[in-house]
């Protein structure tokens, strides 16, 4: 039996650029009225910006979906429309079922509060009702393993400890259909396997799920059909073995680089492929350890190249530029060029990031690639246990408290 | 527009629905209607209070935290709630009353001012909540979907509870001047539902608005103060010219705060035509509101 639980049409989302970035003042409108009155009352000019674009979709009773496509490419987007967060500029919807979004692990947690009470209100939050919560009390502690501290502050957790209680919440909604965003990118990878096998167990009751990741063997692993996201628009859709094969040779090798728009190229040489070379792992794009870590870019050379300038950057997810750094006057004979960086340790927040790279010669571009697939970082946090108190950098640190006048010395 | 269709099963009542566990074989059969439906917003007033009370479970919890956390991260916790009214009420009393010699109908000065600080300190704290609630919650509003209203829904209920405790402090008060409570007390809730109609009305706009406008909230403090001199908190609304007296209950607390007065130790005379000037207004800004508000509910996630 197959019968249709969500139908798109057309969904376009528009924003204004710059809107997500500062916050109007009051202040900044009356100075603007004093200097010019009449401006006042006419829409600031601002740059329109697609991030989502007459995206079609139909999906039935019961599908994994996957969707793919790099940052900015309207995943969220797209999962932030059907859960209504926010609202489509352009056409329309239609969904046939109850309806859980799980775009974050944790939303609402408040530190002061117990984990007992975490659990109700997060449950509360993300659409449960006090008797479920109830209901499903004991095998939330148990999945979230954290019993001995149920009746503790959030604020005692360790992160860890509070991403398990926060997913332990989300695995037990038990809605028609689930919407979910990149949350298995968190924690370390045991949790995640453990998430990863109750998203199985989840699908396999009958609901429906559309799943956004950017680690292709789980989306291979749960979905069946994936849909491709690039530049706000459906770039492919279809069986998860074909479009996930297109999908990673478009984005490592030369000649599938249809989708990347903004690469140009004079055929002298490209970027094919980066991963983490040290230490080795099945997943060559997910940094599990902390420590060092050496990361592999490939350069296919067609024509040699003469004092090269190549440039490196690491970007996190708003695309806030981290790192960089620059080598010169660079020979490159024809054939491939492996590139090696290698880092004492890779100190950031989990999540994701992307890797830019380019090369030029003395005639300008040859070559500028954002490396596909982005890097995850799924080390432990060693930061603050509440979030909003978390930077980007994870670094491992030590506190020594000292009272000047004695020698004592706590060690924290 | 989103909408739900009037006869399938609600959200909050999720429990009820079939529920499917691991241990289960299936989901249950997909929807012969749409759940709801999805499009860019369009129109004057889509609210669905159904659906705001599918969500009564969430509403609930939201007020449920709100307590907890400002008893948990006060050291008096309760108490606050009494010592701010309390203390307020010496100061009026001491230089209103001793040295200014205010006329009070009558009545004890203490007694005079407390019978209005209980609705005012209720209304400014409610109302300095609901204005932040949507920024405090940006996390969750960026995240989740519920009716937004919710959450200024709940920021002015949770303020009620501190209303209840210093009311304790208001009877022993009472009974140190050995004033007996009139019949009128039965009305107290028509007054007290105004004063949560009032706070609510001006804390939609101004949550909305705060959200676009992140200085709203520095001008609180200024607004609250304005406002509580042009409510009989210090005096009586007798003391305005009868020629002025229509204007003056254009602000809806002054209905409120004569109300709670009349209606609490019986004296004075009953609000009658100020009360009614205070409710309409009161209706004007809700209803403004709520308009205003979804509004901006189908922007505030992008924005916020």
């Amino acid at each position: 039996m197959s019968s249709t639980v969500i139908r798109a049409e057309g969904l376009g989302k528009q924003y204004r650029v710059g809107e997500r970035e500062g916050y109007l003042a009051l202040r900044d409108i009356l100075m603007r009225a004093l200097r010019s009155p009449l401006k006042v009352f006419r829409p600031a000019q601002s740059e329109l910006m697609w991030a989502l674009r007459d995206v079609s979709l139909q999906v039935e009773h019961g599908e994994v979906i996957g969707i793919i496509g790099r940052n900015g490419s309207g995943k969220t987007t797209l999962l932030k429309i059907l859960s209504r967060i926010t609202r489509p500029t352009t056409g329309s919807a239609e969904v046939y079922g109850s309806v859980r979004t799980l775009l974050e692990v944790g939303t609402g947690f408040h530190p002061e509060l117990t984990g007992r009470e975490n659990m109700y209100l997060s449950g509360a939050i993300l659409g449960m009702s006090r008797r479920e919560i109830e209901r499903k009390f004991d095998t939330i502690v148990a999945f979230s393993g954290v019993e001995r501290f149920i009746d503790t502050p959030l604020k005692h957790y360790s992160t860890g400890m509070q991403m398990r209680l926060a997913f332990a919440v989300a695995a037990h909604l038990e809605p028609d259909i689930l919407l979910v965003d990149e949350v298995l990118a968190v924690g370390d990878l045991e949790f995640q396997k453990k998430c990863l096998g109750k998203m199985e167990e989840v699908s396999g009751s009958g609901r429906t799920i559309l799943f956004v990741s950017h680690q292709m063997n789980q989306i291979r692993r749960l979905c069946k059909r994936v849909l491709w996201l690039e530049g706000g628009e459906i770039y492919k859709s279809g069986p998860t073995a074909a479009v996930l094969g297109e999908y990673e040779s478009a984005m490592t090798t030369p000649n599938g680089n249809a989708v990347r728009r903004a690469r140009q190229v004079n055929a002298k040489a490209r970027f094919v492929r980066w991963r983490i070379v040290e230490p080795a792992s099945k997943q060559e794009n997910v940094v599990a350890v902390s420590g060092s870590i050496t990361v592999q870019f490939s350069l296919e050379v067609y024509t040699s190249v003469q004092r090269g300038h190549h440039g490196i950057a690491l970007f996190d997810n708003d695309g806030q530029l981290l790192w960089g750094r620059a080598a010169e006057n660079l020979d490159l004979p024809i054939g491939v060029t492996e590139l090696a960086y290698s880092f004492p340790m890779m100190p950031l927040r989990p999540g994701v990031y992307t890797w830019r790279v380019t090369l030029y010669d003395e005639n300008g571009l040859v070559d500028r690639w954002d490396g596909v697939p982005e890097m995850i970082i799924a080390t432990e946090n060693y930061q603050h246990s509440r979030d909003e108190w978390c930077g980007i950098l994870n670094v491992p640190s030590r506190l020594d408290v000292r009272q000047s006048d004695s020698h004592r010395v706590n060690r924290l | 527009m989103t909408e739900k269709s009037e006869d399938m099963p609600q959200v909050a009542t999720v429990d009820s629905a079939p529920s499917v566990g691991a241990s289960l074989p299936a989901s249950a059969p997909p929807l012969q209607q749409p759940f709801y439906r999805i499009a860019p917003p369009e129109g004057f007033l889509d609210l669905n209070l159904r659906e705001v009370w599918d969500y009564k479970g969430l509403l609930y919890f939201l007020v449920w935290r709100d307590i907890k956390i400002r008893y948990k991260q006060t050291a008096i916790g309760a108490a606050w709630a009494i010592i701010q009214p309390f203390m307020t009420m010496v100061v009026f009393s001491l230089f209103f009353g001793k040295l200014a010699r205010m006329p009070s109908e009558g009545l004890p000065y203490p007694i005079f001012y407390y019978t209005a600080l209980l609705p005012w300190t209720y209304f400014s704290g409610a109302l300095q909540n609901a204005t932040n609630t949507i920024v405090e919650n940006q996390r969750v509003v960026t995240k989740v979907y519920f009716p937004r209203v919710i959450l200024p829904l709940s920021a002015v209920l949770s303020g009620l509870l501190d209303l209840g405790i210093s009311f304790l402090m208001f009877i022993v008060l009472m009974l140190y001047y050995r004033i007996h409570f009139a019949w009128t007390i039965l009305l107290l809730p028509s007054f007290l539902l105004l004063a949560v109609a009032t706070a609510l009305g001006v804390g939609l706009w101004l949550s909305a608005l705060n959200a676009i406008y992140r200085d709203v909230r520095y001008v609180m403090p200024f607004l609250l103060q304005l406002w509580m001199f042009a409510s009989p908190v210090a005096y009586p609304s007798s003391l305005v010219p009868e020629r002025w007296r229509w204007l003056f209950g254009l602000n809806p607390m002054t209905g409120v705060i004569e109300g709670f007065r009349w209606a609490l130790t019986g004296h004075g005379k009953p609000p009658g035509g100020l009360l009614l000037a205070s409710m309409g207004i009161a209706a004007v800004i809700f209803c403004a509101g709520l308009v205003y508000f979804q509004k901006m509910e189908t922007t505030i996630a992008d924005v916020v």
